[in-house]
């Protein structure tokens, strides 16, 4: 990495005119400005976070007892498919698209995306997605899984599925154009002196990202026109009655949502390579090793799609391939664990709630990750296939990976995003309790599974009751950790401590301007005066007198 | 003409630098979006030819019995409109780029034209085929890939119009700069291309 200074920064103190400054009504409208629409995306994520987390405890109230008495098997069912849909398609996606809009042209130091407008019209077809696929329950929402099989989905309520349906299509729409700004920005819009091995991590893992999307979304969106079609207009393409295939719609839906979990938790790989090294004040280990791993998990993740189907009757070549494509994607996910690790190895960690919700993120994963190479090993897959242990294993994933990745980064940079700091004990408080919740509702899981408890049912065998009894306990311990964290931030929002320029002294490029930034981003130029990562190393090689220590101390003054 | 251009640029440049630094023109990489979209919008073909390829491949007789042979005499004709049409299209942005609108006009007109016959022609095809969208596997696949593509040769058509609709205005497309009707070439190229290769899919294989 390059260490090049070009202007000595604490020159720009004359920057003290005033900016114009957003107002509340520009974040209810259609904004074209970057950091309008990630913050747009994010709360949006985050209302949809609550009502998918309301869902989950209604599940699990309904399974703190063998019994369905708290409500009907068929609501449970409904809950449960509109739990995951929200989830993945109103929370971890769009809540990555918010990072991504907010942080990428602040990084590579230009004023706005590539498509603004394209970038605006995106976020506004979420709402109307969200609101349509909520509308749902007024009218049978869908009872099928987030998955909708065929003929499952055919045969339990046509208007449910097909809503679900349609708010797929245009949350797909949306994530599409997302992907087109995303890739297009990072490649082409780059300041002229940030080559692409000088760009931060988060933005090499939202091209990989942005390239699964491209590819894998239009096939979801072909899928589900077909499955339309079955429940509307009585063409039979995956309905078995009239000689359709219904294993071809698990070919072409997980050909989407298997690279869909990489688009979920990639652009938080990218956050969390980001927040690791400021809070560790030490190199990021392994700069291209963690960014060309991200390309090779998109491209592995484009051809691992048919080990959820083991038990479909996939012939037993095809399984041996998927087999092998699976567990071979731990090895470029391994060597970003590895390179994670190694970057705290030695560092003087600063325990504040960022890095904090990072190591969780690091414990969490590892073991959604090492399931997942367990689960890829076709008899052992074939055991447990629609088991607890599944659930178990992708909420480890999901939650443990994604959700603390997103809480990492929301501590990291809500300074930059509000220009106010949030309070370090709260977010202590909500990351205890949310590694302890978490961690009670998820691992007995595992459990449950090997012990053969169905998922997606509301009743269940007496002998598994006392499993299931913790599991309720901790999801409540879990929503209960919520409360802090938005006492934490709209206390924050409000009357917290105004944040300086770079309160972390992060090298990465959205430190240079105010916090918020100013409407088009930078005062002037910015300038690349060290590598993204390149904290406490012999300050000899950069010229001058000036280390980097001390230019960042300048910044951090100046914004004070 | 290619030293005016230099000129302007470095005149741009020199008004840019004194308007203030703060301020950068956005850059145009709007023809980057539309191939990106293209990309994307290919796969969604993807998805569906791979369906037909599927069936084909694990249904045992296909097309399945009591499918009537398809009448191959409209889809060539509409085949070889489409072909021609790309190449109509293609000397109206040539036209464009020697500064003759009218030109343009009148190639971006015979290629509307020649989208309609298309259109005709399958609409006619639809009216006369002997199954419907529900008859068997077979039909139904013919009517989501013929349909699907259809719709982007109606998009096509209306890209063309808007095309020419803005044309009228004086200066609204110049030889140095004219996304709208690159974009529209680009898009009907590539429905061009996926007609050929549908074409051989559905009517040439079976």
């Amino acid at each position: 990495m390059s260490t090049t200074i070009e202007r000595d920064v604490s020159t720009t103190t004359e920057g003290h005119k005033e900016h114009p400054q957003r107002k509340w009504q520009d974040y209810f409208s259609f904004s074209t400005d970057h950091k309008v629409i990630g913050i747009q995306y994010l709360t949006t994520a985050f209302l949809f976070y609550f009502i998918g987390g309301a869902l989950a405890e209604v599940m699990r109230t309904e399974l703190a007892t063998p019994d369905p008495d708290f409500i009907q098997p068929e609501f449970y069912n409904q809950t449960m498919t509109m739990h995951g849909t929200i989830m993945l398609f109103l929370w971890i996606i769009p809540a990555g698209a918010a990072f991504a809009n907010f942080l990428i042209p602040l990084m590579i130091g230009t004023e706005d995306m590539a498509f603004p407008r394209l970038n605006a019209v995106a976020f506004w077809m979420i709402p109307p997605g969200g609101i349509l696929l909520l509308s749902s329950f007024f009218n049978g929402a869908p009872q099928a899984g987030w998955t909708s099989y065929p003929p499952l989905s055919l045969v339990s309520g046509k208007s449910g599925e097909e809503i679900w349906i349609l708010s797929i299509l245009i949350l797909g729409t949306s994530s599409i154009f997302g992907a087109m700004n995303f890739a297009t920005t990072i490649l082409l819009m780059r300041m002229p002196d940030m080559d692409i091995h000088s760009m931060p991590l988060f933005c090499w893992s939202m091209l990989a990202t942005s390239g699964l999307v491209l590819l894998g979304t239009p096939v979801l969106a072909a899928a589900l026109i077909l499955l339309s079609l079955d429940l509307i207009a009585g063409t039979a393409f995956f309905n078995p009655a009239g000689g359709g295939d219904p294993v071809l719609y698990q070919h072409m839906f997980w050909f989407y949502s298997h690279p869909a979990v990489y688009i979920m938790v990639l652009p938080f790989f990218g956050i969390i390579s980001e927040v690791l090294p400021v809070h560790a004040r030490k190199p990021i280990f392994g700069y291209r090793a963690i960014a060309y791993s991200s390309l090779a998990i998109s491209f592995l993740g484009l051809i691992v799609w048919a080990h959820h189907m083991f038990s479909s009757g996939t012939p037993g070549w095809l399984r041996m391939f998927f087999m092998a494509t699976t567990m071979v994607i731990a090895v470029p996910t391994g060597i970003k664990v590895f390179s994670w690790c190694a970057t705290l190895w030695g560092g003087k960690l600063s325990l504040n709630s960022a890095l904090l919700f990072g190591v969780g993120f690091l414990s969490s994963f590892l073991i959604g990750g090492l399931s997942g190479v367990m689960l890829a090993s076709v008899p052992f897959d074939i055991h447990v296939h629609d088991t607890y242990f599944i659930v178990g294993h992708f909420h480890y994933v999901l939650f443990g990976g994604s959700v603390f990745g997103l809480f990492a980064g929301v501590y990291h940079w809500f300074p930059k995003m509000t220009g106010r700091m949030l309070n370090e004990t709260w977010g202590q408080i909500h990351f205890v309790m949310t590694f302890i919740g978490f961690n009670i509702t998820f691992l007995p899981m595992h459990q449950l599974g090997l012990q053969g408890m169905n998922r997606r049912i509301a009743l269940y065998d007496p002998q598994f009751e006392t499993l299931n009894m913790v599991c309720t306990i901790g999801s409540y311990i879990l929503a209960l950790s919520t409360l802090p964290f938005i006492i934490n931030v709209v206390w924050s929002w409000l009357k917290g401590k105004k944040a300086p320029r770079n309160p972390w002294h992060a090298l990465t490029l959205e430190w240079q301007t105010a916090s918020p930034p100013i409407i088009e981003n930078f005062e002037e130029e910015p300038v690349m005066w060290a590598g993204p990562y390149d904290y406490g190393i012999d300050t000899e090689s950069i010229d001058g007198d000036e280390d980097v220590e001390d230019m960042l101390a300048a910044v951090t003054a100046e914004g004070k | 003409m290619q030293s005016s251009t230099v000129d302007s640029k470095s005149q741009i440049a020199i008004a840019s630098e004194q308007e203030a630094a703060e301020h950068h023109e956005h850059p145009d990489l709007r023809m980057i979006g539309v191939y990106v979209f293209l990309l994307a919008d290919s796969m969604t073909f993807l998805g569906f030819f791979s369906a037909l390829l599927i069936y084909r491949a694990i249904i045992p007789v296909w097309p399945p019995e009591g499918t009537p042979e398809l009448e191959l005499l409209i889809p060539i004709l509409n085949t070889s409109i489409l072909v021609a049409s790309s190449f109509v299209m293609h000397r109206g942005q040539t036209a464009l780029k020697n500064n003759d609108i009218k030109g343009l006009q009148t190639w971006f007109a015979i290629t509307a034209v020649m989208g309609a016959l298309f259109l005709s022609g399958q609409a006619y095809e639809y009216f006369h085929a002997e199954f419907g969208l529900t008859t068997n596997l077979f039909a139904s696949c013919f009517y989501v890939l013929t349909g699907f593509h259809g719709l982007h040769v109606m998009t096509g058509v209306l890209l063309i119009l808007s095309v020419l609709w803005r044309s009228r205005e004086e200066g609204h497309y110049t030889s140095g700069s004219h996304f709208g009707v690159e974009a529209a070439e680009i898009y009907w190229h590539f429905v061009d291309v996926i007609w050929l290769v549908l074409f051989v899919l559905v009517y040439v294989i079976n």
